[in-house]
């Protein structure tokens, strides 16, 4: 037994070094973010904690790339579109005067249809230049800018009266140039308390299976779903309990706090499965290792958070708890999607237009769809940076929305044809942190600040050019070692 | 005949734009019948399939006459949809597989089974869960039936050739309903056991009662799997006969046929060709040419004399010019004249005399936007620098030389045009590939290398062209290669005959030999390959 954890362990660890040998972008960049972070001259918990608040800023919009990518239209830099979307309605919501958590609903509401709009609007000009999507994406957001300007600056105002004097240019025609969100949207999301939000998700969660339950006529499944409502009850009432709810009032997480829950609850998952699997059902080849080292590495890592230099760490940094569960919701979204008929589809016509339709799939179609979804997404993406960031900039804020995103996705690994959210969320950590410790790396070993700022601009583009021409090289060379095997 | 069929194609007629490419063509096959289609390239094979699966191709090019019958009723095909509702499907010769998806998802590509969701219940149907269990066990009866024992979870990427095939049957039969199976050329691109097995299945799907359409032009295969068999001929329907009542010769014999057209007038021929004077003398060529390639030629081109290399598409009769040219990744020897010529330095071989008519007119033969006289000034101008005017620092075109040369060339090829300044993207193909020769000429050449130099232009003009080259072999003594699929063509000027089979030479024949050998060293049949070398 021993044995063979061993061995798998062996395995496990070989097949991540091997990973990252193979993914010669990933490796490149963990080198310079490690440069980076010895040189940057400031504490590593600085660094740490700017990184998590971006992660939480920013990995929204990146996962919003992926699906896009799935369905074969390479990388999207039509997102700018959807971040559009989102400035449209954060406008007319701060206008109107909503502000906290019913303002951030009513940006979200009114954000959706403008964005699948846009979508659709997008979808159909891709499947135009079939091929040719991204070059599209990039001179499409170029030219909806345009449009953009023109309804800020002139049609709010000019033709549709406005009258605010924070909001607009002395003269009443076109909007000022930075909006304070402060007061109104800030922190909206990151200020709902993990109760509020456990309390609604319990209530959703409830509500779908007292849906199923009346759908359902078979009286076995009916049966499971009734005991699953027990323990939705169980677990609502437990947030009742003071300790419990005083724990949960709060909006943000220590990140030490937040390793131990999930360490913890880790643990118990793989303890439960291994009780499951070795005692209930007593499958014999059923492989437990995985349960095992799930459960050893989630003591490791509570077992680290002893060590003092991680402690401090820990205890520096806290997390937005709703921003983080948003993330999470996505990243469940976009793996759920993609075990459904759509998600399916999607992923063939991303390989091959022609299988596709062959197959019967309508291949425009699914692009659309793709596009719309990619485009609410990144349009959610944007209120999410935005409330955190606190001040909107209303004609900058969506400019840089495309390149940082997609610089992000690549440098987590992801190609034109392939993407996931494991390589989205590796993509922010490494992208951030090298962005956060350019500027510091740069004055500290040249003396001026300013080639920090230059280096930073440099890494966006660099990674995007320096990514996709790494990707080329391995495709075009690929094929010619196919050929030398076939030939032997 | 009282058989009943599973498919009955009868008085079948296709035009493209006014050519007659179908003449009415008949075609039934009964249950559990493997049933050969067989004819050269261009006999009408696949445009009779696009029709039988209701391709967009032919509807958007007017139609089809005739009627197409399914277990005695009458239908009607028009999208290829309708062709599966019918159950008729199809193992494409180029894999309509994702190499990215595992052999389950393959298989079930379009068709997967999910199971509701309560959110695909308010959604609608897209957004149902796969069924991913349901969908492995399909999969695994489907690719048992064929016997093909392999992990159905395992990536298709990587996978032999041999067994992406299979996976395509696996795919068809999986379609429930499936009556009729079309197979085009599904052993091309198989190995000789890959084959076997493949025939092995065939008849193992025949046994239950499933018809198949066997579409090849290897002999031996049909002889040993087949129970009847429907041949074509330049879009004619030769005949339907049963495979036990006739001989590979005979079958040859029907594909090739003897065409009555003559292409060529007799002309005086007194050249004196020697076996001994070689201009080019290949050995052990072997050029990568995706689709055409070539395994190791050995050739030995005499001095004065006109070189036929025919075979049929697919088997690296083309990449045998491209290799010579340069133009792919070639190795081997190539002896010019006693000196060696470099293929990896592309130009080489125009450098050192050798010129060459690209098969591919339109693509790589022509600059279609630009002027005759560019057109056929260009290479020369390129490679030995002629119509160039030197003023030391730079060199600029000289047009008046270049107008000159045009001017004659048109007169002596006959180029149909308003005038050397017309683009020869607006001439008609056989002016086009006057213009090409024109172009090759401007090189002049000691050896001149044609490729397909009738593809795609009239009769009338194919004459024109064959007649051109006659006239440059017999009065200019210029020594030509000439490649092409058209046996006719080849027969009526080479004066010997190379058929490249898989790469390779399989035969060197004589125009006045009969059809039949014609027939069998294209279809590769190699026992006889050495009879009378």
């Amino acid at each position: 037994m021993k044995n063979n954890f061993l061995s798998y362990t062996k395995k496990q660890c070989s097949d991540l070094i091997k990973n990252i040998y193979s993914n010669k972008v990933v490796l490149m960049f963990l080198i310079l973010c490690i440069f980076g972070i010895s040189t940057t001259g400031k504490p590593l918990t600085y660094t740490i904690s700017e990184v998590f608040s971006r992660f939480s800023r920013n990995t929204f919009l990146v996962l919003a790339l992926i699906i896009p990518v799935l369905a074969g239209l390479g990388l999207n830099f039509g997102i700018v579109v959807g971040a559009m979307a989102a400035q449209i309605a954060i406008f007319f919501v701060v206008y109107w005067g909503f502000t906290g958590v019913n303002g951030l609903i009513l940006c979200v509401l009114l954000s959706t249809p403008i964005a699948i709009l846009f979508g659709y609007l997008v979808g159909r000009l891709y499947n135009k230049t079939k091929g040719a999507e991204m070059i599209t994406g990039m001179v499409l957001a170029y030219f909806a800018e345009g449009l953009y300007m023109f309804l800020f600056l002139f049609v709010l105002g000019g033709v549709i009266p406005i009258k605010s004097e924070t909001l607009m240019i002395d003269g009443g025609v076109g909007v000022k140039n930075t909006i304070d969100l402060t007061g109104n949207l800030k922190y909206s999301l990151d200020n709902i308390s993990m109760l509020v939000l456990g309390r609604t998700i319990l209530i959703v969660y409830f509500v779908l299976v007292l849906a199923n339950i009346l759908i359902h006529k078979n009286k076995e499944a009916r049966n499971s779903q009734i005991s699953k409502l027990i323990l939705l009850g169980v677990m609502f009432g437990i947030t009742f309990i003071p300790y419990v709810s005083q724990f949960m009032g709060t909006d943000r997480l220590l990140l030490l706090d937040a390793v131990t829950i999930t360490c913890v609850l880790a643990i118990i998952y793989g303890l439960v499965k291994l009780i499951l699997i070795k005692l209930v059902k007593k499958e014999k080849d059923t492989d437990v290792n995985r349960y095992i080292a799930i459960i050893l590495v989630a003591i490791i890592a509570y077992g680290l958070t002893y060590v003092p230099a991680i402690y401090a760490i820990t205890l520096a940094v806290s997390l937005p708890v709703c921003t983080y569960a948003t993330i999470i919701l996505l990243c469940g979204f976009n793996r759920w999607l993609l075990s459904t008929k759509l998600g399916q589809d999607m992923r063939t016509v991303g390989q091959s237009r022609t299988v596709a339709t062959s197959a019967g799939i309508n291949v425009n179609k699914t692009r659309i769809i793709a596009m719309c979804l990619s485009t609410l997404l990144a349009a959610w993406g944007q209120i999410i940076y935005l409330q955190n960031l606190g001040t909107f900039s209303t004609y900058g804020a969506h400019s840089m929305v495309g390149q940082y995103a997609i610089a992000a996705l690549l440098v987590g690994g992801a190609s034109v044809q392939m993407a996931n959210n494991k390589q989205a969320i590796l993509g922010v950590i490494l992208f951030h942190t090298l962005f956060v410790v350019a500027p510091f790396s740069a004055s500290n070993l040249f003396g001026s600040s300013l080639i920090g700022e230059y280096f930073r601009v440099f890494i966006c583009y660099g990674v995007i050019a320096l990514a996709l021409a790494m990707h080329a090289w391995k495709t075009v060379i690929k094929p010619a070692v196919a050929k030398g095997k076939s030939k032997k | 005949m009282d058989t009943k069929y599973v498919l009955r194609m009868d008085g079948i007629s296709k035009e493209y734009y006014g050519t007659q490419v179908l003449k009415n063509i008949n075609l039934s096959v009964a249950p559990g019948e493997i049933h050969a289609l067989m004819g050269e390239n261009g006999a009408g094979k696949s445009t009779l399939m696009n029709i039988l699966f209701g391709m967009p191709v032919i509807h958007n090019t007017g139609g089809f006459d005739g009627t197409i019958e399914v277990d005695g009723v009458p239908v009607v095909i028009d999208s290829p949809h309708k062709a599966m509702e019918l159950g008729i499907g199809m193992v494409h010769q180029e894999f309509m597989l994702l190499p990215g998806f595992t052999i389950t998802e393959n298989i079930k590509i379009g068709r997967e089974i999910s199971s509701p969701t309560f959110i695909s219940r308010v959604f609608g149907k897209s957004l149902e869960k796969l069924d991913h269990k349901a969908m492995a066990k399909d999969a695994k009866k489907a690719l048992d039936t064929i016997g093909l024992n392999i992990e159905e979870y395992t990536r298709v990427k990587g996978l032999p050739v041999g067994y992406m095939q299979f996976i395509e049957i696996a795919r068809e039969i999986d379609k429930s309903g499936i009556k009729l199976l079309i197979f085009d050329e599904p052993t091309a691109v198989l190995t000789e056991s890959e084959a076997d097995r493949l025939l092995d299945t065939m008849k193992l799907l025949a046994k239950k009662g499933i018809a198949i359409i066997f579409i090849t032009h290897r002999i031996d295969e049909v002889m040993a799997v087949t129970n009847s068999m429907t041949i074509l001929r330049d879009g004619s329907f030769i005949d339907r006969v049963l495979t036990k009542d006739v001989n590979p010769v005979r079958i040859a014999e029907m594909m090739i046929g003897r065409k009555v057209e003559k292409l060529l007038d007799d002309t005086d021929d007194n050249r004196a060709i020697s076996s001994d004077d070689i201009i080019l003398d290949i050995k052990n060529l072997e050029v990568n040419m995706p689709g055409e390639r070539v395994k190791g030629v050995d050739l030995a081109i005499r001095r004065g004399e006109v070189f036929g290399i025919g075979g049929l598409a697919g088997q690296g009769k083309i990449g045998i010019p491209n290799g010579i040219m340069g133009l792919y990744e070639t190795t081997g020897s190539i002896i010019f004249e006693g000196d060696e010529i470099n293929p990896k330095i592309l130009g080489d071989a125009l450098r050192k005399g050798i010129a060459n008519v690209s098969e591919d007119r339109r693509g790589v033969g022509l600059l279609l936007n630009n002027s005759i006289e560019h057109n056929i000034t260009f290479t020369a101008m390129q490679i030995q620098g002629k119509f160039l005017k030197n003023f030391g620092i730079t060199r600029l075109y000289n047009k008046k030389q270049a107008l000159k040369h045009a001017k004659s060339m048109i007169k002596t090829l006959d180029i149909r045009c308003t005038g050397p300044e017309q683009a020869v993207g607006r001439l008609s193909g056989g002016n086009q590939q006057k213009v090409c020769i024109a172009r090759a000429l401007t090189l002049t050449p000691k050896l001149l290398i044609v490729s397909e130099p009738t593809r795609g232009i009239d009769i009338g003009a194919k004459k024109l062209v064959i007649e051109l080259l006659s006239k440059l072999n017999r009065e200019q003594g210029l020594t030509i290669i000439m490649v092409s699929s058209e046996l006719n063509e080849l027969r009526s000027i080479c004066d010997r005959i190379a058929i490249v089979a898989e790469g390779k030479i399989a035969r060197i024949l004589k125009p006045e030999d009969p059809d039949a050998e014609f027939g069998l060293a294209m279809s590769g049949v190699k026992q006889e390959v050495h009879k009378d070398e």
